[in-house]
């Protein structure tokens, strides 16, 4: 099965100056991709008509009263096992605030009771990164600002579609334990990952089912103090977690370093200009006026409930490399992209049945990018042994690798179909002879002292093999025969 | 039973604090005559300061029950054209609203 991968490129974030250490915790929200809504039997459903999904309680008509939805409780539950939380006996909350998305003014979350809560996850490159706790709790209506540049602060009106309020939320809350814009980007791909393995959420940071607010400050390396922070929301994509975490440092060092200081604010990434703006001041914990709310019960799982979760939790992304590492001898982090992309169980199948695990792994990175379509993982071992052995050189392998994906044929019919026969080394031999009676000058050069002339002119001859046998001679052998003469 | 309090329970500042929070426009007057209603009503609350609450569990629903959900069925939902006529004022379906302030 294949997903979207959003690793953002492959690029490292500009680190801020050494004397400086970057402290960071992120809060990440998931929506739960139940069939309903977490109060109210209205879809939850992504794109629909704007205002068709509502009813008196998610658009909080006096009178109306909630209803837990228990698919929800048990996703947020499992993706806080599979985070290593403990799940505790839990009480919603009902959190005011007076703002135009939120009918009932006031969002039902949890507060001093989560259901989950001390977990951690483990990057791929072995960081652990402590989670604080993850929270039930609902999603808000969408606001479209009109009139002015489309922000807030110069829009004329809002106009709000309710269908997302209501829909089932968990906010994933992490520790201060991120030191590095790249930690972050890891953090968020690999939380995303284990949603998708759950199966609990699309993960879509595109479609705002995955959303990103960083915690950033800085402090003089060495220190252990914590720093004002500043709350940075609308980050759409795994790369933009790493500019705006780095951009956000930056201008607070800048502060610093100039003796001033940030101010502890809510602050909004500009992904074209490339920079964070302010929002409104942060509201104090004590502002929002928490209570338990009144209208639903406490949850309280079982000791049962909770065993049926962990065993039923899937082989998570970080098993799944450490088993893929293990079977094709690479390390985890190389393992990282077929992970992603849902193919380690491809691979080991394929590694089981007989492929070399390097080459299983490296045709799977590069050749096959664009789904494995046709191709089992028996038939893509048969192809491998093929090319470990000899009788198909690397050029060949993919293309005949490119047309089982397409027809689902064996190795065998495809390459001899194409007329891909093993070049026999005493034929290459043959070639060979031929070739440095014709140029005895380049083949003095490739026999000389000079090692860049040597380099060179070996390239030169395995080109003209190559030319001679339209790509069907095996570069390593030619480099052998090469060598052996010399 | 409890010491008289010196202090106002609520002060005025408060009052002022909770109603911008809530977007309550009170006049000057009405501050003042708030401030003294819900003082009462806190002063009354803080008498349970008095009672012997040690290992005494928090009451979170009057009737001790836990756990009731519901199944993950789709219901239907309300026609569109009946909810939009609650409104004072539609945009392209959907609710038009004053700009937020504060927020953005």
């Amino acid at each position: 099965m294949y997903t979207t991968v959003d690793r953002g490129p492959d690029v490292h974030e500009p680190s801020i100056p050494d004397e400086w250490e970057l402290v960071v915790g992120l809060e990440v929200h998931v929506e739960l991709s139940t069939n309903t809504k977490l109060f109210c039997g209205c879809a939850n459903a992504f794109g629909a008509e704007p205002n068709t999904n509502v009813c008196p309680t998610c658009l909080g008509l006096p009178g109306s009263l909630p209803v837990m939805n228990g698919a929800a409780i048990e996703s947020a539950m499992r993706l806080g096992r599979a985070l290593n939380c403990t799940v505790s006996p839990s009480i919603m909350a009902r959190k005011n605030y007076t703002y135009p998305d939120m009918p009932k003014d006031f969002q039902t979350s949890q507060y001093d009771q989560p259901t989950n809560h001390d977990g951690w996850l483990d990057t791929p490159e072995g960081v652990r990164i402590n989670i604080e706790r993850a929270h039930i709790e609902e999603d808000t209506g969408k606001s479209t600002h009109v009139g002015g540049d489309g922000r807030i602060s110069s829009a004329q009106y809002s106009l709000i579609d309710y269908n997302r309020a209501g829909v089932p939320l968990l906010e994933i809350v992490s520790c201060p334990d991120i030191r590095t814009a790249d930690e972050a980007k890891a953090y968020v791909s690999e939380l995303r990952g284990i949603v998708l393995a759950l199966g609990v959420s699309d993960a879509k940071m595109e479609e705002g089912s995955m959303r990103v607010d960083a915690n950033v400050s800085v402090r003089p390396r060495g220190s252990d103090e914590l720093r004002t922070r500043c709350e940075i929301k609308n980050i759409n994509s795994i790369s933009s977690v790493g500019r705006a975490i780095a951009h956000e440092a930056n201008r607070h060092i800048d502060l610093y370093e100039t003796g001033e200081r940030p101010i502890q604010e809510t602050r909004h990434w500009d992904e074209e200009a490339g920079r964070t703006r302010p929002g409104r001041s942060k509201e104090n914990d004590e502002d929002y006026r928490y209570f338990p709310e009144p209208d639903l019960t406490p949850l309280v799982p079982t000791a049962a409930e909770l065993e049926a979760i962990d065993a039923s939790l899937p082989e998570l992304p970080g098993a799944q490399r450490a088993a893929l590492a293990e079977a094709a001898g690479i390390e985890p982090t190389e393992a990282s992209l077929i992970v992603e992309r849902g193919d380690a169980g491809f691979a080991l199948d394929a590694i089981a049945a007989g492929g070399d695990g390097a080459r299983v792994v490296v045709h799977l990175n590069n050749n096959l990018a664009g789904g494995v379509g046709k191709l089992t993982a028996e038939l893509f071992a048969g192809l491998v042994n093929m090319e470990t052995a000899g009788e198909l050189s690397s050029t060949q392998t993919k293309e005949v690798l490119a047309e089982m994906v397409e027809t689902g044929g064996t190795a065998a019919d495809i390459a001899a179909a194409k007329g891909f026969e093993a070049m026999g080394t005493g034929e290459l031999d043959g070639m060979l002879d031929e070739l440095i009676a014709n140029h005895p000058d380049e083949w003095a050069r490739f026999a000389g002292d000079d090692e860049g002339e040597s380099k060179k002119m070996a390239g030169f001859f395995t080109g003209q093999i190559m030319k001679a046998t339209k790509g069907q001679a095996d570069g390593k052998v030619v480099a052998q025969l090469l060598n052996s003469r010399k | 039973m409890a010491e008289p309090d010196s202090q106002p329970a609520l002060s005025r500042d408060e009052v002022a604090h909770v109603a911008k929070l809530a977007l309550l426009d009170l006049t000057e007057e009405e501050i003042d005559l708030f401030t003294v209603q819900l003082g009462s009503v806190i002063e009354t609350a803080h008498d349970m300061n008095n009672l012997d609450l040690e290992g005494v569990q928090p009451t979170h629903h009057p009737l001790g029950l836990t756990n009731v959900v519901r199944e993950d069925v789709v219901r239907p939902s309300i026609d569109r054209a009946e909810v939009l006529s609650q409104a004072p004022d539609v945009e392209d379906d959907r609710f038009k609203v004053p700009p937020a302030l504060g927020e953005d």
